[in-house]
């Protein structure tokens, strides 16, 4: 058993996770309350810009993360007004803030060719992250830790909080909610908030972290990975976190093929097997059609109530 | 002019006329002779690699030139269809000459070429021509014997990385010359490819280093261009190598050397024949001799011995005595594809789709 | 004072057809000021964009090639959506439908001609409309939400793509590059003499009037409304949404492919790792911005063509990128979603809350 090559592979999959695990777990949340926003990628690419462009004016990569989550939520808005209060097609919305958030954050990161800031790694004392075993937990970027602690924070939220559950009820019945007297609008503008926050952050892991540069388009389609993501774990977050490192082991797999030579199956079969999952997954969470894992009855449908 | 002033006599009006109306004739002739060049780019010029490199070239081309030409360029574009409309472009603006700077624009020149037949185009590194299609290259593989022999003398664990885009020649040649040269420093040392379809994808070429790295890999070479992999080997504490320019600014400590594309003499050479109405579809493939590959200076980082083979190297090949495709070579599977002493000729290389043993792949 | 959404008896026509237009102008307004105060020059790259390609005439062939697959495409997937059926998988299935037209070209080899370049267009149609049939199959079957799993499927097409040109398909005379074999002339789609506008452009200008056709006089148009608007009406009055919801996907998937395989045969004559370059998405805002009308489609595809035209000039003269197009189109769409409601609504300003 090669522990050194294990150690560092384990490393490599949570560095391919993490970004779609924040954002997954941010679009869980705006669906949980019976919002689609398909919006992710272009969230991270705002995101990533907004974080990248901080660092390089602040010096101080805390801000950087905090600007792309300001950056993602601003990004999110634009989806919110229009879906929220003008009710319009979520579906398509959330495509054209994909497109939007592509263009935008190419055209905002034009005059950063070039630049780099310091890569966002560990925090820890040097014995510590680079540690040859103990790096495997003290290793990463503060982004990995925040991550990490979302899952429970996020799970706690959701199943403990009296906001959580308005939150649930809203996505499972907005009527009903509402004639109970909660403000729907007001739930799902902050979720949406959320999700776009988290996106962002998901999107600064790429231009701080994993390449401490900016290119066009460099989260490369994780928003769309996350979105299935979303779907893949029946919109549960305990769920979400096993499935966003199957899908990150899936990932390495498909460069690990490479490397050693092994092309009985093609790359192209790993790449593909997290929306192919996906697919399965869904005819089996659909066509039993039970609540618990299932989708938000409200997902997709807009708020109309009669008064 | 000042002598027409003086005598004013109807004749001399008359020649005065003339000669203005010559001059005016001419000017508007002198200016359209502004040679208008485009260049189309893979990616942004500030990318301080590939694209940088062009860019130098064009900006050579100016400074020889003065206003003589007019430059213009278009960034990113993609090596798929979307290019055929931009180059297109170019030439319904004028430009009389055009480079485009990718494998991948191959078939869109051709095509825009057969369009325009009046304008010239240079491709790089491709083979597709026509009688307005130049192809030009750059032997980015001698520089590649360098990296090797200071990569195959410096490595701890004998096994190097190689990151490439496509398994085209030219990244073929790169990596059986890296691997050749870094087995005559070691005899045992083995050379892992992964090939990830891009030549510019940021995260994909780190996850990519990563995984060499994690099988082993303590020196990486990167055939893509964006500095992303350096960056993961600074990280590591690890070496590597700068991709068509010195890229240590993205890794003071990883960045051993890199090999440095020079296009200006031939951006200017070509952009002189149109001028001199001289130009004609030709196939060029320099070197080191002509001064094409040039390595960037050494960091600190190699070592003494690595430093003098690799200046043997470097040297042998200025002088037009050396060529790492140099018999005996045998292929993955182990057979002899090129006799001891024999050396393999440009026509084969330009056309390698085999790899020498020692490369470890997955085709 | 607030304001109170009263809803109109019937979508207002005038709104109908205002918003669009009004939508493009605010675009073009907005966009301005956001490059000015980047400090690109916001007139200069608007004009550009939105302009140069309608007052170049040597631009005009670039626009119709453009919007030919946006239009066919469109077409497919407003039929879809009056259905209330969300064919988000468009670029899939235009991708399917290449490789498929790409296949038989292969089968034949160099030979081709009228028969052949025909039978390749109908291999497209039938992938992409097979390709469609997975997601109808999960719709109508397992319940599945065909937004979901129309969408994943794009990207399982993608990776079929990435396989056949790298792999079996390759040019064995391609030097290793993933792409196929250019196309043999005689397997290309006629042109018209002295420009490069093949003859899906005139497809692309056909189709709108039979699709209009289809849905305004047709019983199955009037299903596909009747589905759309309340499952419970179509019940009663005999339509299977089933069958429509599968008739309506599987024609977006058709149409989609037709869209790929005429760009295949008609354009690029190969196809490479590029080849999917967001045609199936932007049709979604081809499809919004024509209100889900064939005509409207039809004009709606010119207007988008115009933008990524004008987005690649902007490239040669403002030095912008190429994606910078994509913000206009996407605020275009966000202007039209944000005036749909006031086609389907009222606003009043009520003055005293009660």
């Amino acid at each position: 058993m090669n522990w050194a090559f294990i150690i560092a592979e384990i490393i490599t999959v949570v560095g391919l996770t993490t970004p779609i695990l924040l954002a997954g777990l941010g679009e869980l949340v705006v669906e949980k309350s019976g919002v689609l926003n398909l919006g992710v990628e272009g969230m991270m690419l705002v995101g990533a810009i907004s974080g990248f462009g901080v660092t390089v004016y602040t010096g101080n990569p805390w801000l950087g993360v905090v600007g792309a989550a300001v950056g993602g939520a601003l990004a999110s808005m634009l989806f919110a007004v229009l879906v929220l209060q003008l009710n319009s097609n979520q579906v398509a919305t959330g495509l054209a803030l994909t497109i939007f958030g592509t263009g935008i954050s190419s055209l905002l990161g034009l005059g950063f060719t070039g630049r780099i800031v310091v890569p966002f790694l560990s925090v820890f004392p040097a014995s510590l992250s680079k540690h040859p075993v103990l790096q495997v937990i003290f290793g990463y970027s503060p982004i990995v830790y925040f991550a990490l602690i979302m899952v429970p924070l996020t799970t706690w939220f959701l199943t403990a909080t009296r906001a959580g559950l308005i939150l649930r009820a809203v996505g499972e019945n907005d009527l009903s909610a509402h004639s109970i007297g909660y403000s729907v609008v007001r739930v799902r503008y902050a979720a949406i908030a959320f999700g776009g926050a988290m996106a962002g952050i998901g999107g600064c892991y790429f231009s701080m972290v994993i390449t401490p540069m900016w290119a066009e388009k460099m989260t490369a389609g994780r928003g769309w990975i996350a979105l299935a993501l979303v779907v893949f774990a029946g919109w549960r977050t305990g769920r979400l976190l096993a499935g966003a490192y199957f899908f990150g082991i899936l990932m390495a797999l498909e460069l690990l093929a490479k490397g050693v030579g092994f092309s009985i199956l093609p790359s192209q079969f790993w790449a593909a097997m997290p929306y192919a999952m996906t697919v399965v997954a869904l005819s089996f969470i659909s066509s039993r059609g039970t609540a618990g894992a299932n989708a938000p009855a409200c997902l997709g449908k807009p708020f109309l109530p009669s008064t | 002019m000042t002598k027409m002033s003086h005598t004013l006599t109807r004749r001399s009006l008359m020649k005065g006329a003339g000669v203005a109306t010559l001059a005016t004739l001419a000017s508007p002739v002198l200016a359209a002779d502004k040679l208008k060049i485009g260049f189309i780019l893979l990616g942004p010029i500030g990318d301080y690699g590939w694209t940088w490199a062009h860019n130098k070239g064009r900006l050579a081309i100016e400074t020889a030139l003065g206003d003589k030409v007019e430059t213009i360029y278009v960034e990113n574009v993609a090596e798929d269809a979307s290019a055929i409309p931009v180059i297109r472009d170019l030439a319904q603006q004028g430009c009389k000459l055009i480079f485009t700077t990718s494998y991948g624009y191959m078939d869109q020149t051709v095509q825009v070429a057969g369009e325009f037949k009046d304008v010239k185009f240079e491709h790089c590194t491709g083979f597709k021509r026509a009688d307005n299609v130049s192809t030009y290259n750059s032997k980015f593989h001698e520089g590649r014997a360098v990296l090797g022999t200071i990569a195959g003398k410096m490595s701890k664990s004998g096994v190097l990385g190689y990151l490439g885009s496509y398994k085209v020649p030219e990244v073929v040649l790169g990596v059986n010359s890296f691997a050749l040269s870094a087995q005559k420093e070691n005899p045992k040392a083995t050379v892992k490819l992964v090939l990830i379809d891009s030549w510019f994808d940021p995260p994909k070429e780190a996850a990519a280093t990563e995984t060499l790295i994690n099988l082993g890999c303590d020196v990486v070479t990167t055939h893509t261009d964006s500095p992303g992999p350096l960056q993961i080997l600074e990280q590591k504490g690890l070496f590597g190598f700068g991709q068509g320019a010195d890229m240590s600014q993205f890794a003071p400590n990883a960045h051993l050397t890199a090999i440095e594309d020079i296009w200006g003499p031939y951006y200017v050479a070509r952009a002189q024949a149109v001028l001199d109405g001289k130009w004609s579809s030709t196939d060029t493939w320099d070197g080191f001799k002509e001064g094409t590959v040039v390595i960037a200076p050494y960091s600190k980082g190699v070592t003494a011995e690595a430093a003098a083979d690799a200046d043997k190297v470097q040297a042998a090949y200025k002088a037009g005595s050396f060529n790492i495709f140099t018999g005996p070579i045998y292929a993955q599977d182990g057979t002899l594809k090129v006799k001891d002493g024999e050396v393999m000729q440009d026509a084969d290389l330009a056309v390698m789709d085999w790899f020498v043993k020692g490369v470890e792949s997955a085709s | 004072m607030r304001l109170k959404l009263e809803k109109r008896r019937e979508a207002s026509v005038a709104m109908l057809v205002a918003t669009p237009i009004a939508s493009v102008l605010l675009t073009m307004l907005i966009g301005m000021v956001v490059f000015d105060l980047i400090g690109i020059n916001g007139t200069k790259a608007v004009v550009d964009i939105f302009l140069s390609p309608i007052l170049a005439t040597y631009k005009w062939q670039d626009v119709a090639l453009k919007a030919a697959p946006l239009v066919i495409i469109a077409l497919g997937l407003s039929m879809g959506n009056r259905a209330q059926v969300w064919n988000i998988g468009a670029e899939g299935q235009y991708v399917i439908g290449a490789l498929s037209a790409a296949g038989v070209g292969i089968a034949f080899g160099t030979s081709g001609g009228f028969f052949v370049v025909l039978l390749m267009v109908i291999a497209g149609m039938i992938g992409g409309g097979a390709w469609a049939a997975i997601p109808a199959v999960l719709r109508t079957r397992f319940n599945v939400n065909e937004i979901l799993s129309s969408l994943m499927l794009t990207y399982v097409a993608l990776q079929v793509l990435g396989y056949l040109v790298g792999g079996p398909w390759k040019d064995p005379n391609g030097r290793n590059f993933p792409a196929t074999a250019p196309l043999d002339p005689s397997q290309t789609l006629p042109v018209w003499p002295g420009s490069t506008v093949h003859l899906g452009v005139l497809i692309a200008v056909i189709l709108p009037f039979v699709f209009w056709v289809i849905m305004s006089r047709s019983e199955f148009g009037y299903q596909v409304r009747v589905v759309g608007s309340s499952p419970t009406a179509a019940r009663h009055g005999g339509f299977d949404s089933k069958r429509t919801i599968w008739a309506t996907l599987v024609i977006g998937g058709t149409m989609a492919g037709l869209a790929g395989a005429l760009e295949f045969t008609g354009v690029l004559h190969k196809v490479d790792l590029g080849f999917a370059s967001g045609y199936g998405f932007t049709a979604i805002i081809v499809a919004f911005l024509g209100r889900l009308n064939p005509i409207g489609c039809l004009v709606a595809g010119i207007v988008l063509a115009v933008t990524y035209v004008g987005g690649q000039m902007a490239q040669t003269s403002v030095h912008i990128p190429n994606s910078t197009a994509g913000i206009f189109q996407a605020m275009m769409l966000f202007f039209i979603l944000a005036s749909d409601i006031l086609v389907r609504y009222r606003v009043r300003v009520i003055v005293k809350g009660v």
